[in-house]
């Protein structure tokens, strides 16, 4: 335990010179504005900025780096609060209690109870990462293709939980996601699938160009339609930060969500993306009026928030102690500390101990300036909803247009979001819900995958997903949330619990 | 949209207007396209090679990602780019298996660029989970021989390096082990590590920290001579297997029809940037080297994409398996 105070100490010693300080403000306030604009994440942000890091020592550089990742978690929660538009797979459950608590006039306290949220569970999970990092990777390589099918099927069988209305229109659109995930490449044989002959479709539709077509520009396509109904808009704005009854009912849901997210964020394979909804669905079993969830529930945002906010954290833990990127970001992080020279490893916490200890402490320290960047920043947000929407939403087309095309230089994604975008005022108009749509799209090709390699390495055993312990626990957690999902009086609760906007 | 278009557009014709003359290029930023997603071992060694061209050319040299299918769209979009020195591909290996892997092509990638020159041979590592039960070579290749039924070997996904490694390495020792494809090398060195699967043919510059770490073991080096950083270990040759000489060859490219002194001036460029000390000290860490001089030039590597095509056509066509 000293050992640890000691490490932290010369972590912070070195994280918390005016240079370094400086490169994670700059960061933080970067990541925060692409993560606000949609459709520009952190991957094509961070690749821009690589060139740049070559003049900064390795610390200052990763710090800057991993303040953009962050940024860019808080920046999407903005987006997805303020206008129905999910920037990165974290924000997607924030839309739905966030963005009802915005028509109600509530922006601010739900921007602020994610910011709050967030740096509580990055803080928290912080910790986690500079006491059992190691251990923690260690027991990660437990988890292998079949516990991972498992988990992800508890995340399916948790997306009918997820949004509601009619079972059967909530299984549709878990379908017709699990179709648009199959887009693609074949993993093993490499035959192209509902590509029809477009190369860039070769490598599967991009999460962020279906993402903004379902949710934003279908909204906008809504919102132009009801001329009378633009509820961000008419809304009084009753206060601008969550009041201290908001403080204290989110705070249990704060405290589940760090949890879950930590847990998830450690499994390599980008575990974390379940999460949020995860958080999302805990905390709609767990209320006592779960009716409220889908119509403004703070819960809805709190929980969330902080799992997604843990899990970008502890999704460090397999960087820094195996050198092993768990996602895309966390791939171009290993880029750039190899351009500096330092090759990510196990060898990196010995070697290079204020390396490893100082990108901890700058991590605390990155979510302390979060906040102090996004709290003052609500107001203006709020405000910003006050412009005419005739003005605002041209607007926020162009930047989803600018944003989609940066993700891969590709103009079949900006046609693809228009595509979408008709598609999911289609979905709206129709009484169909398109979170479980999305979710069942990320999951859908990782639980292929997980399913065909588990076969692989077991030689078509089928057993193997029922003799190893964790995969046996998941699949009777996915076989319990199911039942609970079909129960009769389940069911007619859930045909209440969903909020219909029409 | 159409505004930016009509932006671009305009930009594009003044710059083509303010010209591509060879004498005065570069006059504006060079975009060098990586066919790979950023921070990977490709975009790592492009980058790195660009700084330095940045400094020499005198105008920066900017990285662009253009991932997917393979490495196959990033390529077609450099090879249907205009010929004026300013659009550049780095591109590895996977430019010659392409024309054997991918039997739909838009283009053709022996005859669709102007080579600038060879950059780096990285080379490849024959590596297996902690525990598995081999101490060298030989007994691996035993072991593999005696029990093809119960090995697993990993790879990156048809056409990337670890799965044309995998080819060479089972037709050398003539079986057919179950081969288990990953979206790159990060998962399947993390399955690797956990011992979730048993063998793996990668890059040097994906195996070094985790061997010396002593996360997995290894076996052999894929290359004719031993490599620097991993002193200990054996080539193929040396330990008896021969026919698995393989190395993720990297090379620079220009769209054909790029005029001579331009292809000139950025091959000086790349040989520049070659002998500089950091560059060489980075590939270092990576496992590899720069080539030497002579490589580094628009004939050596034209030849040699020419010669890689044939020499895995058939490697490929045996295997069986394509890309599309």
């Amino acid at each position: 335990m000293g050992d640890v105070f000691s490490n932290l100490a010369l972590g912070f010693g070195a994280a918390l010179t005016p240079l370094n300080v400086g490169l994670c403000f700059i960061g933080a306030l970067v990541g925060t504005l692409i993560g606000v604009l949609p459709g520009l994440g952190p991957i094509a942000t961070i690749a821009m900025l690589l060139p740049i890091t070559f003049s900064l020592d390795p610390l200052g550089a990763l710090i800057m780096l991993a303040g953009i990742y962050y940024g860019a978690q808080y920046g999407g929660s903005t987006t997805a609060i303020l206008v129905n538009m999910p920037g990165e797979t974290s924000s997607v459950v924030t839309t739905l209690d966030g963005h009802q608590m915005a028509r109600q006039g509530r922006a601010g306290a739900a921007l602020g109870i994610a910011a709050l949220g967030s740096f509580f569970a990055g803080s928290v999970a912080t910790f986690i990462v500079a006491l059992a990092g190691p251990l923690l990777s260690q027991m990660a390589q437990n988890f292998g293709p079949a516990e991972y099918f498992a988990l992800m099927v508890v995340g399916l069988v948790g997306a009918t939980v997820l949004a509601s209305g009619s079972v059967l229109k909530a299984v549709a659109m878990i379908v017709v996601g699990l179709l648009l995930g199959t887009v693609g490449s074949d993993i093993e044989s490499g035959e192209q699938r509902l590509t029809f002959g477009i190369p860039q479709l070769a490598d599967g539709i991009n999460f962020t160009t279906l993402a903004i077509g379902l949710f934003g520009v279908a909204e906008i396509l809504r919102n132009l339609e009801h001329t009378h109904d633009r509820g961000v808009l008419g809304a009084k704005i009753t206060g601008l930060l969550p009041t201290w009854a908001d403080i204290k009912q989110s705070f249990p849901a704060v405290l589940r969500g760090t949890g879950i997210g930590s847990v998830l964020g450690i499994l390599p394979g980008n575990g974390a993306v379940l999460a949020p909804y995860a958080s999302y669905t805990l905390e709609k079993k767990l209320a006592k009026e779960p009716q409220r969830f889908g119509r403004g529930a703070i819960e809805g945002v709190a929980g969330p928030e902080s799992a997604n906010n843990a899990g970008a954290q502890t999704s460090f833990i397999p960087l820094l102690t195996l050198g092993i990127p768990p996602n895309a970001v966390m791939a171009l992080m290993v880029g750039a500390m190899t351009i500096q020279g330092i090759i990510p490893g196990p060898t990196v916490m010995v070697e290079n101990p204020t390396l490893f200890w100082g990108m901890i402490a700058s991590m605390w320290i990155g979510n302390a300036l979060l906040v102090v960047i996004n709290l003052p920043l609500i107001g203006i947000w709020v405000r910003l909803l006050r412009v005419p929407y005739r003005l605002l939403y041209p607007a926020i087309l162009l930047f989803c247009c600018i944003g989609v095309f940066t993700v891969n230089n590709s103009f079949m994604d900006v046609l693809l979001v228009a595509v979408f975008g008709l598609v999911g005022y289609g979905l709206l108009k129709l009484g169909f819900e398109p979170a479980p749509l999305l979710l069942a799209f990320v999951l859908g090709p990782l639980m292929e995958e997980n399913l065909r390699r588990a076969f692989l390495i077991a030689r078509g055993d089928a057993t193997v997903f029922v003799t190893r312990p964790l995969s046996l626990a998941l699949l009777l957690i996915a076989l319990g949330l199911l039942l609970v999902v079909l129960l009769p009086s389940v069911r007619r609760r859930r045909e209440e619990v969903f909020h219909e906007e029409d | 949209m159409r505004f930016t278009s009509v932006a671009f557009a305009a930009l594009a014709a003044v710059a083509a207007w303010s010209g591509a003359s060879a004498q005065d290029y570069p006059t504006r930023p060079i975009t060098m396209v990586v066919p790979f997603a950023a921070g990977g071992p490709t975009d790592t060694v492009a980058r790195l090679v660009a700084q330095n061209m940045s400094q020499s050319l005198g105008q920066q040299v900017i990285v662009e990602n253009v991932g997917g299918a393979g490495g196959t769209l990033g390529a077609a979009r450099v090879a249907g780019a205009e010929p004026d020195g300013y659009t550049l591909l780095l591109h590895h290996i996977g430019q010659a298996t392409a024309a054997t892997l991918y039997r739909n092509l838009k283009y053709k990638p022996g005859e669709d660029f102007a080579p600038v020159g060879l950059i780096t041979d990285v080379p490849m590592t024959i590596v297996a989970k902690k525990d598995f039960p081999a101490k060298d070579l030989k007994e691996l290749v035993d072991y593999v021989k005696k029990n093809p039924d119960k090995v697993t070997l990993a790879n990156a996904g048809v056409g990337a390096a670890s799965h044309l490694c995998g080819m060479l390495f089972m037709q050398a020792v003539g079986v057919q082990l179950t081969t288990v494809p990953y979206k790159g090398t990060g998962p399947a060195m993390n399955d690797l590590v956990g011992g979730q699967v048993d063998l793996l043919c990668d890059q040097t510059t994906n195996t070094t920290s985790q061997i010396k770490g002593g996360a997995i073991k290894a076996y052999a080096v894929t290359t004719p001579n031993r490599v620097k950083s991993l002193p200990d270990l054996p080539t193929t040759k040396e330990a008896g297997l021969e026919g698995v000489q393989v190395a993720v060859w990297h090379g620079l490219y220009a769209p054909k029809g790029t005029p001579q002194p331009v292809v000139d001036k950025l091959a000086k460029a790349l040989q520049t940037a070659l002998k500089d000390q950091t560059v060489a000290a980075r590939f270092a860490e990576l496992g590899t080297e720069p080539v030497t001089q002579e490589r580094a030039t628009p004939k050596a590597l034209g030849d040699y994409v020419k010669s890689e095509i044939d020499r895995w056509k058939p490697v490929i066509t045996s295997a069986g398996v394509y890309a599309d």
